[in-house]
């Protein structure tokens, strides 16, 4: 089929909405909005937005929670021709100020139950045009939110703006297919957060591929539990929309048994999630009581199943194919494991996704071959634009690629390729130890932590040492009701693992911290 | 400190501001949301769950683990109250 010459990212939802106007297209916040709806108030919005001044290429910010808000905020800023920058609600007022500055973003849509986050923020941003809050001016909660935000730029409760714009078509399309239409913020290994490009063909093209191995059909349920603020989250709506399928929206996995209840009640057919997610679930004594019959596929990403909760979840859920996922937002999905590999390599992230190919370099950028370890590089239609407004950050990541003028994403992973080409995650380049002047890769001793019985989660960092330079550090969570020695454990490690790599520290620890998109925060740990 | 043992709210708020981010001109009073207001995720809800089993000397099955009884001071103290008084009898009947 040959698509519209100018395929935006927003045309999906069009087509979607042209071709089953009354199939629901998201439940969530206790609502079932149908496509026709969403693209009529995302319509709307887009009218009041460029009422508002937002042009082509201006930046929007939605501040805001896992919402059919949220979702209807982000296809208008598209169809307003401008950029959408999802930000994460448990955003703190410093990092939101920062964002709002560093994109220069001419619009902010915000939850109005975030008020105490966004206010001072929005207050200092120079390049607001617009603030509109969620919500209706009719309720009061929301008309004293107003009030004490009356100094912002056209304030306006979104609710109110859409009663008066148009709902029956889309301003008119500004933007090529070339043209931004995303940026997601990330935090890197240090510094500030960077600003991910992605333009509509970026996004087309990383739609495309996941849909195509994942098989989504028209009467998929998918759940996003995951932040519509990361990609991993965002894309979940975007597939569900690509497919004229259903997106189930969960604010949260604080608390499961809710989650799992909308699960079985939904029937929802695409369970997305990271491993701690999985880990919880599988901790649940009551897991079996809950009616999943409906789950074809689960995919997990952020970090790598261990191998144990792999066979547990292949048990809790036989009909359901396991897909072991890697990549980066800088271009959104490296690698996919075919379920059908998972039996022979558990451990390996699999192979590029379709459209996308990748190799393996040494230090001085020479190719590399099986069984060796190497920096991934990544090459397909998904790599990014850059980051925004840091070209030198940009520079490091995009180098020059096979053909003239090409750019290819080197992605700072190391890795190691199998003799059939399947691809094995190792560490960071920038988060390898250095430990009596050995390299020692913090996923390696991970692994080795979490094979041993009663571990649930390890985290491995190194901490300043006289002697070694650097000491190993293992943060090590206990699985529920079990009780860990730490002398015990130190033990399995020198079983298992060269000495250099058996961690010199071990903190036995209730949890993690952990990043909204399920990353465990190492810098918090020490 | 003071913690009046058959009134588990102020010492739950000192937990709460001490350990997790509350910004400025945040509410937090005993019906605040923590969801709502972004203050506890999901790593957070297990901290918080972690620390009242510790010192109230209480389990928490899974499917005692849901917004009623979790996403404010007000239900957190109520079925902290509930899961003492019950002294381990059915609290399915209690949490609704």
């Amino acid at each position: 089929m040959i698509h519209h010459p100018c395929f935006l990212l927003h045309s999906f939802l069009a087509e979607s909405a042209a071709r089953s106007p009354d199939a629901i297209a998201v439940v969530g916040d206790g609502q079932r909005i149908t496509y026709r709806d969403i693209d009529r108030r995302s319509n709307a919005l887009a009218h009041a937005l460029a009422a508002r001044r937002v042009e082509r290429g201006d930046r929007v910010v939605i501040f805001g929670d896992n919402t059919i808000d949220t979702v209807v905020a982000f296809w208008a800023v598209l169809k307003a021709s401008a950029v959408a920058s999802i930000v994460h609600p448990q955003t703190k007022p410093a990092r939101l100020g920062y964002l709002l500055r560093d994109c220069r973003a001419r619009a902010l849509i915000a939850d109005h139950r975030l008020e105490p986050a966004f206010a001072e923020p929005a207050r200092s941003s120079p390049h607001l045009a617009t603030v509109m809050i969620t919500g209706t001016a009719a309720d009061p909660r929301v008309a004293a939110a107003c009030e004490r935000l009356a100094a912002l730029p056209r304030l306006a409760a979104l609710d109110d703006a859409l009663a008066d714009a148009p709902h029956d078509a889309a301003p008119p399309r500004r933007c090529i297919d070339v043209d931004l239409a995303t940026i997601i913020y990330t935090s890197g290994s240090t510094g500030e957060p960077s600003g991910v490009m992605m333009s509509h063909r970026n996004m087309v093209a990383a739609t495309a591929s996941i849909a195509s191995y994942l098989g989504i059909a028209r009467d998929e349920v998918i759940l996003c539990v995951l932040p519509l603020a990361f990609d991993y989250g965002l894309y979940q709506m975007i597939l569900a929309c690509s497919a004229g399928a259903r997106v189930v929206l969960e604010r949260s996995f604080a608390f499961p048994a809710e989650v799992m209840r909308t699960v079985a009640e939904e029937r929802v057919t695409g369970f997305p999630g990271v491993p701690t997610m999985f880990a919880t679930l599988l901790g649940m004594g009551s897991l079996a009581s809950y009616d999943l019959s409906a789950i074809r596929f689960l995919t997990s990403t952020a970090a790598a199943l261990p191998v144990k909760h792999i066979e547990q979840l292949r048990r809790q859920f036989p009909a359901a194919k396991i897909f072991s996922m890697y990549g980066l937002t800088e271009c959104k999905r490296c690698t996919y494991l075919p379920p059908e590999d998972l039996a022979r390599k558990p451990d390996s992230v699999g192979i590029a996704i379709p459209n996308t190919e990748l190799w393996l370099v040494d230090d001085h950028g020479h190719r590399l071959g099986p069984d060796q370890v190497g920096e991934l590089v990544i090459r397909g239609a998904t790599v990014m634009q850059g980051y925004w407004d840091k070209p030198e950050a940009t520079e490091r990541k995009l180098r020059p690629g096979p053909l003239p003028g090409e750019r290819v994403l080197y992605t700072g992973d190391l890795c190691r390729l199998d003799g059939d080409g399947y691809l094995y995650f190792v560490g960071r380049t920038d988060e390898v130890i250095k430990s009596r002047g050995e390299k020692v890769p913090p996923k390696e001793v991970e692994s080795t932590l979490l094979a041993i019985s009663g571990v649930r989660e390890a985290a491995v960092i190194g901490v300043p040492d006289d002697l070694l330079g650097s000491a190993i550090k293992a943060f090590v969570v206990p699985e529920p009701g079990v009780v860990l020695d730490v002398s015990v454990l130190q033990r399995e490690c020198r079983a298992r693992l060269e000495s250099f790599k058996v961690p010199h520290h071990i903190e036995l620890r209730a949890a993690l911290p952990r990043s909204s998109n399920g990353k465990v925060e190492k810098s918090e740990l020490g | 400190m003071y913690d009046d043992p058959t009134d588990p709210q102020r010492h739950l708020r000192d937990f709460i501001v001490t350990n997790f981010y509350i910004p400025d001109g945040q509410p937090l009073d005993e019906v605040t949301s923590f969801l709502d207001a972004g203050i506890i995720d999901s790593t957070g809800v297990l901290e918080l769950v972690a620390h009242v089993e510790s010192r109230y000397g209480i389990t928490i099955a899974d499917h005692e683990l849901i917004p009623s009884n979790f996403d404010s001071i007000g239900a957190l103290a109520r079925f902290i109250q509930r899961k003492r008084g019950s002294d381990g009898g059915s609290n399915d009947r209690l949490a609704r």
